[in-house]
């Protein structure tokens, strides 16, 4: 799950790591008491949307005075911001920040995940900040230093001042660097974070060492111990179709294509799309609908896959391993009904029952389009797709 | 032979009272020698008590006194799967099976913190488990779609590993072993430590790899199997359509900061030597063209 930066700062707040004032608005005039609530005479206002590259895309302004403020807000509140993490559509921007101005010396970057190798949080910190860290690690990978942290005892101050001091921070405000990292490491820790990105980091031109960015990725599977986190969410920021699909415990992800895919499990999920393309068409979505293919889930599925206007074709891929094929096709004979189907279905079933399966669907009147093997499956559906 | 598990092995169940754990718990025991190797589970409130026959005891540690087992399968929910890991770990079973999907990915950095050292191996979690065709079967995957041989399966994903078997088994080509270790970030074995034991099981004779995107597990394996196996391996990377930055189902899934793609995992374990086909309706018959006649 991901949040806005404002939350982030608010997080970062509560950790007692230094972060510029600043106030979240939803409206011009809410950017305006912002505004005049903070000191001056130079404020930031910052769009507030989940993805990244925002000032590069003409979402982050200076302002030198109340009116500017006003003026910027103006533009930015519900200009379609488009960067390179939000597609070629943008997004709309419904939320600012309102912050005071930094007095900025140097730009520093510090970022944590989960190593998969180490199986430990890493820390990567830079003296490149404000920029694209991914051109930096593919350009001048010596620039970013990486430390492992063991999960028993933390982040420990030896590890922490020398990051400090390799990232250039100066001995005088090393233990303000040292409070950062530490801190960043409590927060990604205490809130089961998966990502946290501070870009930039900035040292001050008296010595401060200040979060001027706040990126916090969480780990789904532990939002159940983190309902203030949850509360943060922000569905405008979503796929409605992803958010549909959570409600019936579908995993769904929006793709380009025009051909609905509907797979148990993720890993043949992904291999259906494969084989799809492989054939020469584009999958429209990935769609696991897990271990249990009720006819109430798969109506659900065949919902929201109806909802893409490019649907041409939908291909249901099942391995039946427990659960036994007619009581798929039982599910998908009803679902085809409750929507009253009008693209073309394929449907691949393998496992318990097969033959009773597919029975069942060439004798329920409707012009399902049988399928073997996940390869003939494809194969179909693309021609499907494609009006042959 | 086989690897992992076989028709002697001693099973705990971790969780067995619970709606997952009682039904594949039913499942497992049905499956060749199950009834005879599923001889324990845990409950630290329904001690004493049975599960269809199966004694329950209140701690890993007592069921594996009391029994001998020395692998155990946890079904316990994802806020305290972790746990009972932990505890298993703690009891020093050989090798503990966990099929919990969902276990958050701090408790697993924890856990596996707390293995180093010890002697117990983890598979999952998040995962199908192990079978070993007409032996035993440990998780949920079918048991009806394998048949015994000498072919051994390694996987990220479930439902593709049944896939796979069910090609082989089609072709003719039976099981040693079929192992899923899951699709977490964080986890116990890897595909390179379930390759070495393929390698050293004189009942395998060649190994189909199936991966996905996200991390370098599969690259790490290729390199290995580069310089010491000594049978064929052939693969399978789920993902290719996948965009970067989506995470497909698994936690482990993604494709970050452009790495983890499946173009990239191919091209290193072509580069590796193993053959590697792009169309997953064809792993079996990859495999089959690699076997000496």
């Amino acid at each position: 799950m991901k949040i806005h930066e404002y939350q982030g700062k608010e997080i970062f707040r509560r950790y007692g790591l230094a972060v510029p004032r600043g106030i979240p608005a939803f409206s011009v005039d809410d950017a305006v008491r912002a505004a005049k609530a903070l000191p001056g005479p130079v404020y930031v206002v910052k769009a507030q949307i989940h993805a990244g590259g925002r000032g590069k895309g003409g979402g982050v302004k200076l302002a030198r005075s109340i009116d500017e403020v006003r003026s910027l807000a103006g533009q930015i509140l519900g200009m379609q911001l488009k960067t390179h993490q939000t597609g070629p559509h943008g997004q709309k921007v419904r939320r600012l920040l309102v912050e005071e101005g930094a007095d900025i010396a140097k730009e520093l970057y510090v970022g944590m995940v989960v190593d998969r190798v180490t199986q430990r949080v890493v820390l990567m910190a830079s003296s490149e900040g404000g920029m694209d860290i991914e051109e930096v690690a593919a350009h001048t990978p010596e620039k970013i230093h990486k430390v492992f942290v063991d999960p028993k005892v933390g982040l420990t101050d030896a590890q922490a001042d020398e990051t400090a001091r390799k990232i250039g921070i100066p001995d005088a405000s090393v233990p303000q660097g040292r409070t950062m990292l530490q801190g960043l490491y409590r927060v990604f820790d205490e809130t089961d974070a998966s990502l946290a990105e501070i870009n930039p980091l900035i040292l001050t031109k008296d010595g401060r060492v200040v979060a001027l960015d706040a990126k916090l990725n969480f780990d789904s599977n532990a939002l159940f111990r983190h309902p203030d986190i949850v509360e943060m969410r922000d569905l405008d920021e979503e796929d409605p179709a992803e958010i549909e699909a959570s409600k019936f415990d579908l995993s769904y992800i929006s793709l380009d294509g025009d051909i609905g895919c509907l797979v148990n499990g993720a890993g043949l999920a992904m291999a259906t799309m494969d084989t799809i393309k492989l054939y020469g068409g584009e999958p429209a979505n990935f769609l696991d609908v897990g271990g249990g293919a009720t006819a109430e889930k798969v109506t659900e599925a065949f919902k929201i896959m109806l909802r893409n206007p490019k649907l041409k074709a939908i291909l249901v891929n099942i391995f039946g391993g427990i659960m036994k094929c007619d009581t798929i096709a039982e599910g998908v004979v009803a679902a085809s009904k409750a929507v009253s189907l009008k693209v073309p279905l394929v449907v691949r079933m393998k496992g318990t029952n097969e033959e009773l399966g597919r029975k069942i669907l060439a004798e329920s009147g409707l012009p399902i389009i049988s399928a073997s093997n996940m390869a003939e499956a494809a194969e179909k559906a693309v021609a499907a797709a494609k009006g042959r | 032979m086989a690897i992992l598990i076989d028709k002697n092995t001693k099973v705990i169940t971790q969780g067995i009272t619970g709606k997952t754990g009682q039904f594949h718990t039913r499942m497992c025991r049905d499956y060749a020698n199950g009834r005879a190797c599923f001889v324990a589970g845990v409950n630290p409130k329904k001690a004493g008590e049975d599960f269809e026959g199966i004694p329950i005891y209140a701690t890993v540690r007592e069921a594996k006194e009391a029994t001998g087992a020395t692998v155990s399968v946890i079904y316990v929910p994802p806020p305290f799967a972790a746990s009972a890991i932990d505890e298993a770990v703690d009891a020093g079973v050989d090798l503990v099976v966990c099929i919990t999907e969902g276990i958050p990915v701090r408790d697993m950095i924890r856990t596996r913190d707390r293995m180093r050292g010890k002697k117990t191996k983890l598979l999952g979690p998040n995962c199908p488990g192990v079978i070993t065709p007409d032996e035993l079967k440990i998780g949920i995957m079918p048991g009806h779609i394998h048949r015994k041989g000498r072919i051994g399966v390694v996987s990220r994903s479930g439902t593709l590993t049944y896939e796979a078997v069910g090609q082989l088994t089609e072709l003719g080509l039976g099981q040693s072993s079929a192992v899923g270790i899951g699709g977490d970030p964080v986890n116990g074995l890897k595909h390179l430590d379930v390759l070495r034991m393929f390698n050293d099981d004189p009942g395998t004779d060649a190994v189909i790899m199936i991966g996905e995107i996200g991390g370098n597990d599969e690259e790490t394996a290729a390199e290995w199997a580069k310089a010491h196996m000594k049978k064929p391996v052939v693969g399978f990377i789920a993902g290719v359509t996948a965009p970067p930055g989506k995470r497909m189902g698994h936690a482990g899934a993604i494709v970050s900061g452009g790495k983890g793609t499946a173009q990239e995992k191919l091209a290193v374990m072509e580069a590796c030597g193993i053959k590697v086909t792009r169309n997953p309706a064809e792993m079996g018959k990859l495999l089959k063209s690699v076997l000496k006649a």
